[in-house]
């Protein structure tokens, strides 16, 4: 009878994720009666082998490690996923295919947020009944503590820093930990046990999106372990852990305290996830083809090795999906770099770039991803399409332009820079090769210069003054959303104040005041719709300035594991949603 | 064609123990045909000494390997016999020979040092020798061991047994081959070159233990060296071996005292005499040894033979019968019998 | 004799401690010395460990968290004191005391890194080891029939089959009998699956079967062809002919006599070559994904996890200086005149 209402919740929401779908433009073809039918991208809009069935242990595996298991550190797309089987966060994404998977839903609180004093405040009240594994009833006060907790970067310095960014905390604030006994009333109010009240130093219109971080994930003070909490997170969600070894493996066993009634969008189908990390990564595209694992948990797709294997067995594409990440990769074309502080030197390599050649680089169409013209990967909402610098028909580059803003430039020979790369990445390199090929058809002479990547930022190619010291004109870089949102994805890559003359942003080259303030407005608007809109006006003014060549918007190719049901690809994450699977 | 001088060497006592007859170890190789020994024939009984004397690849080593059955499988082809009381060694399955090794033939090899284990105790390989042929407790082989050394003199025995070969001095090595090779009491005993690789004063008294000990177990010996000296004291007949065959053979006391072919004079000639100055200079053969592969036409000696001239194309073109010259003494040698005497005792004699 | 012995491995221990020492400060410069000489900060070196929204303050309390404004000296100080006293580590609610011999913590999990070591010694161990007893056996047998059968079909495919054997990279060799003899076939187990000895010896063995069969494949090669040149020498011994001579029934000669005796070399590599293993047979545990001191080396090593690396370091150099010793005394057991 659980399971029976746990199917009415789950149609119901079924129905309210489509309307919203509906309204919110985004395409979402397939409806919701799923399919059976194996085939390439099946699980791309539509849910595939949809089943209430339960029971069952998902077998996962994981190439590398978590960075942390605790939801107030953890900085990882996959970890965000799959976190929501242990922890509740005020808000979540939703758990369906596609573009309705963008849609936040409230999962601890009762509803999405309520802003007062033009967005500087945000207040959330939690649902009734919900308990830890323990039994103890979780109250606002916990989601309170869990969230100062995670600005104390001395103890978690992996994780996010929003928080501590926007709200309004005691001067001289260092965490729970260094600084109990302060005030921190200014920032976060708990006038009861199911109510919490946020306050920011500015207005911020997209705060829902930080009410979703896993940092809102309640954590009882009385267990609080601090830096060991990750040994054994105290669950809110379905499962709760069982044998956890760090950096080894863990085991989800059912949260008997988890009530189905305080959760609409959990279905809880298997009885438990088995997880083994630091498995060897072609390994696990062999053990997911043979059927010996379900779920390659990172979610970046099959290793180079497999890929073939995989394109070229009828039988094995169809059991594959190829989403597109909220990912860019690309080249920062560094203003601070003459002749690069002209634009039309900054012109003439947009035009010149060899658009398929970038995209080969990165493994071509399925592994790479596809020829990006903008910053913003279309499933943020509010991106648009648009191509300032035209490449020719074929997409290899458009000379005579690159010819015409050379001579513009003064530069009608050209000149020369240098590119700096990642040197753990071969496909940074090939980036750097296929540029350094295609600008020299026009007379700018590149040379290749790789770094390593771990101080890449801090450095080298994200420490201004080496880059002016050392000519890195050009410099490979990337980024992936934090979250579909234009701010998560741009306000670390286009606003200027995040460059430090001490190095490690990932903003080396957007250094336009108009686009700062525009960001700044983009921010504090509360209108949903206006505020999409401002995030592709900002794409397309920082593309003007031409201080970013857009190589792709990645894709990878995921295989969906033999024997799981309710599969479907999350456009939250980019990779198949681990909320909803469950096991034939 | 036998040259074999039984009647004359066999003072009476039966059949000699052993007896090659017309031995051939031939080994092929890529470049020919190494013909290391070649028609040879010789006898040995009970209670006497052969010393077989010649350069280096004079072929004497390879028929003491023959004999013991120590060639590799396939590598060597030999043919004619080896009679171990009057049993044919020459085809005989390798596991009888086997048997018959280090039971009834045994030796005594040039340098002890490399010739034991340096791993195993100077006791242990004599125990294991004694073991394979004889079905006894560890303890009694010990016990046997220990006496071994005793016998040839090792003072000591009962703690020396458990040292390492390379805890021994040279002569006491050699003196314990010497145990390891006697502990089946074995009626054959060939000891190549015993003394090359010791002192002076150590040689004589090796020499003088197998000569004591030869006469305790009544075996017969063939004693192989390149030097005079040693058969001197040990041997009751010697064959001069030059390029795999016998050039001279009779009694130690022809040898000695008539010695009729000029490679017989050469050894002669260099070898050192106890009973002599050191100060006087040898006189060693001039030019080397002869391949084996491409053998000389005529006399194999003729090369370094200062006298080949003397009897116009003979020595070169012909080769010398192994023939008997009276009383049991064989040469192989084109020279007239004046002129051998008469050398021997003009330029020669005096100058040893 | 025994005290000599005792004050040789005294000596010898003293002399590794002092290596340990030199290995661990050498280790400890490379991670600090190397990005100095190329302008790193402290922060740009704390900046390795935060997350990719940090701000200034996060970067400069990760810095003072991790140590990095102390000189490199008192830096490696700090490391060395605790392994003999022990340190205390700030977790955040509490301050826990980590006891000696304390080789840190990690900088990206906190988790205590000899614990951590302790706990994947027995995973290298039962690889190399059972690897180790494989290779050797195999590699002695093969090199022992090459020698003897020197020139013939067997010696030749023997030799052809261990060059290959070299030559093959254990990843390659790895992933292919996974998916050969565990998925295909369902011979052996999958990859990453360990079970303790203590627990079921069967099951460990079972697990562990195909990672031994294929690092013993590499070593093999080598073995056999190292005790074929070796036995190829020492049949050619005069004491061969000896032990020949006196009769004895030619497996004795070869086991007894021949193989004893080239036996010393192989040794005296063998030794070397487990005990580097024991520091983490980084490629095979790899392939297999088993969690042994490799992989924790290569996580250390990626994630420029400083703690994990010292920690794998001079456990690895400790295995290497001991196996050392160990085949210097049996070195003396072995061959007796190295004993004097």
């Amino acid at each position: 009878m659980n399971s029976k209402r746990l199917v009415t919740a789950v149609a119901a929401g079924a129905a309210v994720a489509m309307a919203l779908s509906a309204c919110g433009g985004t395409s979402s073809n397939g409806g919701d009666g799923g399919t059976t039918t194996p085939a390439f991208n099946a699980a791309l809009t539509t849910t595939f082998n949809p089943s209430d069935k339960k029971g069952g242990i998902i077998k996962i595996a994981n190439a590398g490690t978590w960075d942390s298991l605790d939801p107030g550190e953890t900085y990882y797309s996959y970890a965000w996923n799959f976190l929501r089987l242990y922890g509740r966060s005020l808000l979540m994404f939703k758990p369906a295919p596609g573009g309705a998977s963008n849609e936040l839903v409230p999962d601890l609180a009762e509803s999405l947020g309520v802003s007062g004093d033009e967005g500087k405040t945000w207040t959330y009240k939690l649902r009734a009944g919900v308990k830890y594994e323990d039994g103890t009833p979780v109250t606002s006060k916990d989601v309170k503590h869990a969230v100062l907790r995670s600005t104390d970067k001395e103890t978690f310095p992996n994780g996010p820093a929003y928080f501590e960014g926007y709200l309004n905390l005691p001067e001289g604030y260092q965490g729970p930990y260094k600084t109990k006994d302060m005030d921190t009333n200014s920032a976060i109010e708990t006038p009861d046990d199911r109510t919490i009240v946020f306050h920011l130093k500015k207005p911020f219109g997209g705060f829902d999106y930080f009410a979703h971080l896993p940092q809102t994930v309640p954590v009882p003070e009385a267990k609080d372990t601090g830096a060991k909490y990750r040994e054994h997170v105290i669950s809110t969600g379905p499962y709760k852990f069982q044998d956890n070894e760090i950096d080894k493996s863990f085991k989800l066993v059912r949260n008997d305290q988890w009530d189905p009634a305080t959760d609409p969008n959990r279905r809880a189908l298997p009885d438990g996830y088995e997880v083994t990390m630091n498995v060897n990564a072609d390994d696990i595209d062999n053990r997911l083809i043979s059927g010996d694992l379900h779920v390659d948990i990172t979610g970046t797709g099959v290793q180079p090795a497999s890929l073939p294997r995989v394109l070229g067995d009828p039988a094995l594409k169809a059991s594959a999906d190829n989403p597109t990440s909220a990912r860019l990769w690309y080249t920062s074309i560094n203003p601070t770099v003459a002749p690069l502080d002209n634009i039309e030197c900054r012109k003439a390599i947009e035009y010149a770039a060899d658009r398929t050649g970038y995209q080969t680089a990165y493994g071509g169409v399925f592994s790479g991803g596809d020829i990006a013209t903008t910053l913003l990967p279309p499933q943020i909402p509010g991106a648009q399409k648009f191509d300032l610098y035209p490449a020719g028909p074929d997409n290899k580059g458009d000379i005579a332009k690159a010819k015409e803003a050379l001579a513009a430039c003064g530069k009608p020979d050209g000149f020369e820079t240098n590119i700096a790369y990642r040197a753990e990445r071969p496909k940074e390199k090939a980036t750097a090769e296929s540029l350094q090929a295609a600008l020299g058809r026009v007379g700018i002479k590149l040379t290749l210069k790789g770094f390593p990547q771990g101080d890449y930022f801090a450095q080298f190619a994200g420490n201004p003054p080496y880059v002016k010291a050392n000519n890195l004109g050009l410099a490979t870089n990337g980024w992936g959303a934090d979250w579909n949102d234009g701010f998560g994805f741009l306000s670390q890559i286009v606003d200027s104040r995040v460059i430090r003359e001490t190095g490690g942003s990932s903003n080396t080259s957007v250094r336009i005041p108009e686009v700062d303030k525009m960001l700044d407005d983009a921010i504090a608007e509360t209108d949903k719709a206006k505020r999409e809109a401002m995030w592709g006006a900002i794409d397309k003014r920082v593309m003007e300035e031409a201080v970013i060549l857009p190589g792709v918007h990645a894709k990878s190719l995921l295989l969906r594991g033999k024997g799981l049901t309710n599969v479907f690809v999350s456009d939250a994450y980019n990779m198949y949603d681990y909320l909803a699977l469950g096991l034939a | 064609m036998s040259h074999i001088p039984e009647d004359s060497l066999d003072s009476g006592a039966g059949l000699p123990f052993l007896q090659v007859r017309n031995l051939r170890v031939h080994f092929p190789t890529d470049d020919g045909v190494v013909k290391s020994v070649d028609d040879l024939s010789f006898s040995v009984e009970r209670g006497k000494t052969l010393g077989i004397v010649g350069e280096s690849g004079s072929g004497k080593s390879v028929t003491s390997l023959s004999i013991m059955g120590l060639h590799k499988e396939g590598a060597a082809r030999i043919s004619g016999e080896i009679l171990l009381d009057g049993r044919n060694l020459v085809g005989m399955d390798r596991e009888k020979v086997r048997l018959l090794r280090g039971k009834r033939m045994a030796m005594i090899f040039q340098d002890p040092l490399s010739a034991m284990h340096p791993y195993y105790t100077v006791g242990a390989q004599i125990v294991e020798a004694y073991r394979v042929h004889n079905k006894v407790a560890k303890q009694v082989a010990r016990k046997h061991a220990i006496d071994l050394l005793a016998r040839v003199g090792i003072p000591n025995p009962k703690s020396r047994v458990d040292d390492y070969p390379h805890q021994f001095s040279g002569g006491m090595r050699q003196r314990a081959m010497i145990a390891m090779a006697l502990s089946c009491d074995p009626e054959l005993l060939i000891a190549d070159e015993p003394t090359t690789a010791l002192d002076v004063t150590v040689q004589a008294q090796i020499l003088d233990l197998i000569r004591d000990l030869q006469q305790e177990f009544d075996s017969a010996v063939v004693l192989i060296t390149h030097d005079l000296g040693v058969v001197a004291e040990l041997a009751d007949d010697i064959m001069v071996m030059y390029a795999g065959r016998a050039v001279e053979h009779s009694t130690a006391t022809d040898i000695f005292n008539s010695p009729q072919h000029p490679y017989t004079w050469g050894l002669l000639g260099s070898m050192p005499r106890l009973d002599r100055e050191r100060s006087e200079r040898l006189q060693p053969i001039k030019g080397t040894p002869p391949s084996l592969i491409n053998v000389p036409d005529g006399c194999p000696f003729n090369p370094r033979c200062a006298y080949a001239g003397r009897n116009g194309d003979l020595s070169f073109t012909e080769r010398p019968e192994f023939r008997d010259i009276g009383g049991g003494h064989h040469i192989a040698c084109h020279l007239p019998t004046e002129d051998r005497h008469h050398i021997w005792d003009e330029e020669i004699r005096p100058k040893l | 004799m025994p005290a000599t012995v005792i004050a040789y491995i005294i000596r010898r221990l003293f002399a590794a401690i002092v290596l340990l020492f030199v290995v661990s400060a050498v280790t400890f410069s490379i991670f600090f010395v190397t990005p100095k000489l190329l302008g790193a900060t402290p922060e740009t070196l704390a900046t390795r460990y935060v997350g990719r929204t940090s701000t200034p303050d996060t970067i400069r309390a990760t810095a003072e968290k991790l140590g990095f404004y102390d000189p490199v000296v008192v830096q490696y100080w700090n490391w060395v004191k605790g392994i003999f006293v022990g340190a205390d580590y700030d977790y955040g609610p509490a301050v826990e005391h980590c006891p000696a011999p304390c080789l840190g913590y990690s900088f990206r999990t906190n988790q205590p890194v000899w614990p951590d070591l302790l706990d994947r010694i027995p995973v290298t161990l039962s690889l190399a080891v059972g690897a180790a007893v494989l290779w050797l056996l195999a590699g002695l047998a093969v090199g022992t029939l090459s020698a003897l059968r020197k020139g013939t079909i067997f010696d030749r495919v023997a030799m052809g089959v261990s060059l290959a054997g070299v030559s093959l990279p254990i990843f390659f060799t790895g992933l292919l009998s996974l998916s050969v003899f565990s998925y295909n076939l369902g011979w052996t187990a999958v990859g990453g699956a360990y079970t303790p000895f203590l627990e079921n010896p069967g099951e460990w063995a079972y697990n562990l079967l195909l990672p031994w069969i294929t690092l013993a494949l590499l070593f093999s090669a080598q073995y056999a062809r190292l005790t074929r040149a070796g036995m190829l020498e020492t049949m050619n011994e005069d004491f061969i002919r000896t032990a020949r001579a006196k009769g004895l029934p030619e497996r004795t000669v070869v086991v007894r006599h021949g193989l004893r005796g080239a036996l010393t070399p192989i040794l005296t590599i063998f030794g070397l070559d487990v005990g580097l293993l024991l520091g983490g047979a980084i490629l095979t545990e790899s392939a297999f994904s088993l969690q042994g001191l490799g992989k924790y080396a290569i996580e250390g090593i990626l994630n420029y996890d400083l703690p994990k690396v010292m920690g794998v370091t001079i456990l690895a150099a400790f295995f290497v200086v001991v196996a050392n010793l160990i085949v210097d005394l049996l070195y003396a057991v072995v061959d007796p005149r190295v004993r004097k």
